[in-house]
């Protein structure tokens, strides 16, 4: 039996949208294994989130417990490795999100399961699954094999559709045993912003070392067409912008309907990370920035010009 | 106090290289591409020399690989490590067993503190650290960074990201995370792995380079460790992705706004 488990992702009591696109990597699994599909939520008073999954057709498991209450890979590892065995999982797979990421791979080696990480699609013919990836930040696209019974892996959220309603399924408590812990958490410090997340946001404008650190017309196009604003690594490497601005292949990856990307030449490792976007501009003073090669519109000019004729555009025509 | 620290280092293709795929797609050809320290892990042996200069110990190195791996092995020892350690390996390597080869070395070296790059840039796993503190048991703490940033004067004074505690006995550690900033405290042993925003890398100086020369490289045979050496993740096809068409220039706000109203219709 080739079922599929499915860690799902609790933040501020409610299921992050990436793990819905993991739930509908997992329902494409389970059409070509032919097994069932389970989703695990940890974390502690998860029980209304966890209520929430039980509509995409999947058995929910809902791992509630004062030791699971901070997101710490150590306690939540053998936790998932538990349930893997107990519902007898072969794929065991999670968005590619920081939860996903830092977890996963210790509980795939509680399982003996080799992973692979920011899968983009399934290939391979019926249950003999392979894994689509980028390597060599994005250059490179691997089809892999995982050769150990049980495999384990990450999708990138962008690249897979959100789960389609299903059957309603049964949720059930999840079998806790946490082991005396070597990690103490000791705080989180949310960053609150009144724009979309980042990766889930329809238009994203980023900007680099063209804008001298000054963010605020960047903001203000943003905010005229709802949209995140997003940085390129030098940006965020002078201090400029906050680190989780980052877009690019050790940041964050995104495909958003609209990228406008002012004052970024267009570096290998930011272009991996907004090459999916359905429509891409640049905005750049000089001719000859990489960034050209790979937008559908560009325009050289001076961002601080550029941005405030296109923000007073998208007002006058509300 | 003085802590033992094992700082991996992996010998990567140099990410300002072009990668281009065989034409039959069995790998990536490697004519004509540099090779160099997976960046990852310069900030990792930065961070262990940062350590070892506020608390006192020895960063050791350790790199799994053919025998040219000795090459970062050594510039990480020309930045200021104490001694190398290269598990002789010439077959793939995955996460599965690099972790596996670096849990046995950890059990003979027996480090307080094993920092990784938080992936490598050439499979982008970001895997091995996770999988490593599983094996051995030990708190993890993935995606170390700071809130300083690089330009700030604790960055300057190349103060560790990792705050040891008193009793050098935990280790606090900073991580970004999805939606803000996490603090993690481990006791040690524990692994860490490093993100960019953690430190800036020294260069190595050239007395640095002379006295590396002279340091202490011990080789060890994969296969005497006494780990699984059968890669499970296999690679059976490689391709590069579609090349995005791009190119056009428009020469004004106005063109720009009527391309996007109307022909792309995003906004």
């Amino acid at each position: 039996m080739s079922n599929v488990l499915i860690i799902a992702e609790a933040f501020n009591g409610q299921v992050r949208r990436a793990s819905l696109h993991a739930l509908g990597a997992g329902q494409q699994l389970v059409q070509r294994t032919g097994g069932a599909l389970h989703v695990i939520l940890l974390g502690k008073g998860i029980g209304e989130a966890a209520r929430s999954l039980a509509a995409y057709g999947a058995t929910v498991h809902a791992a509630d417990h004062d030791a699971l209450a901070a997101p710490l890979a150590e306690a939540h590892a053998p936790v998932v490795a538990e349930l893997a065995r107990a519902v007898g999982a072969s794929f065991v797979g999670a968005a590619a999100t920081a939860y996903g990421k830092d977890l996963t791979p210790r509980a795939a080696a509680l399982l003996e399961a080799a992973m692979a990480t920011e899968v983009t699609a399934f290939a391979g013919d019926g249950a003999a699954v392979l894994f689509r990836r980028p390597m060599w930040a994005g250059n490179v696209l691997a089809d892999v094999e995982l050769s150990t019974a049980v495999k384990a892996f990450t999708i990138r959220p962008t690249e897979y559709a959100p789960a389609a309603a299903g059957a309603a399924g049964e949720v059930k408590a999840a079998a806790v045993a946490v082991p005396a812990l070597k990690t103490r958490y000791v705080s989180f410090q949310e960053v609150k912003s009144e724009r979309p997340e980042l990766t889930e946001a329809r238009v994203v404008v980023a900007g680099g070392r063209g804008t001298k650190g000054d963010f605020k017309p960047l903001e203000a196009l943003a905010d005229a067409l709802s949209g995140a604003v997003a940085a390129s690594r030098a940006a965020v490497d002078a201090g400029w912008v906050p680190n989780d601005w980052q877009v690019g292949q050790t940041g964050k990856v995104v495909a958003p309907d609209l990228y406008v990307a002012a004052g970024i030449s267009g570096a290998i490792q930011h272009v991996a990370g907004m090459k999916g976007s359905k429509v891409i501009v640049a905005i750049n003073k000089d001719p000859e920035a990489p960034i050209f090669q790979i937008a559908d519109y560009g325009l050289v000019g001076d961002l601080f010009k550029v941005l405030p004729e296109l923000v007073a555009k998208v007002k006058a025509s509300r | 106090m003085a802590l033992k620290i094992l700082v991996t280092v992996k010998r990567v293709e140099d990410p300002e290289s072009k990668i281009r795929v065989k034409p039959d797609g069995s790998g990536i050809v490697t004519d004509g591409v540099n090779y160099k320290m997976n960046p990852f892990d310069e900030i990792a042996v930065e961070e262990g020399l940062r350590l070892k200069e506020a608390h006192g110990g020895e960063v050791v190195v350790v790199s799994i690989g053919g025998e040219k791996s000795a090459t970062e092995i050594r510039a990480a020892l020309a930045m200021g490590a104490d001694r190398g350690v290269l598990v002789r390996h010439d077959g793939p390597l995955d996460p599965m067993v690099v972790s596996g080869l670096l849990a046995k070395v950890a059990e003979l070296e027996k480090p307080d503190l094993v920092l990784l790059g938080k992936q490598s840039i050439d499979d982008d796993q970001n895997q091995a650290g996770q999988y490593l503190a599983a094996r051995l048991g030990l708190p993890q703490a993935t995606f170390a960074s700071k809130q300083e940033s690089l330009e700030s004067e604790a960055e300057q004074k190349k103060v560790p990201g990792l705050k040891l505690a008193a009793d050098g006995k935990r280790l606090e550690v900073v991580r970004e995370i999805d939606g803000g900033v996490e603090t993690l405290d481990v006791s040690l042993p524990a692994v860490v792995t490093c993100d960019l925003r953690l430190n800036k890398p020294r260069f190595a100086s050239l007395p640095g380079i002379m006295k590396a020369k002279k340091k202490e490289l011990k080789e060890l045979q994969a296969a005497a460790l006494g780990a699984d050496l059968t890669p499970r993740v296999v690679i059976r096809k490689l391709a590069e992705p579609p090349a995005r068409k791009g190119g056009l220039k428009v020469a004004d706000v106005e063109e720009l706004w009527k391309k996007l109203h109307e022909e792309a219709k995003v906004v």
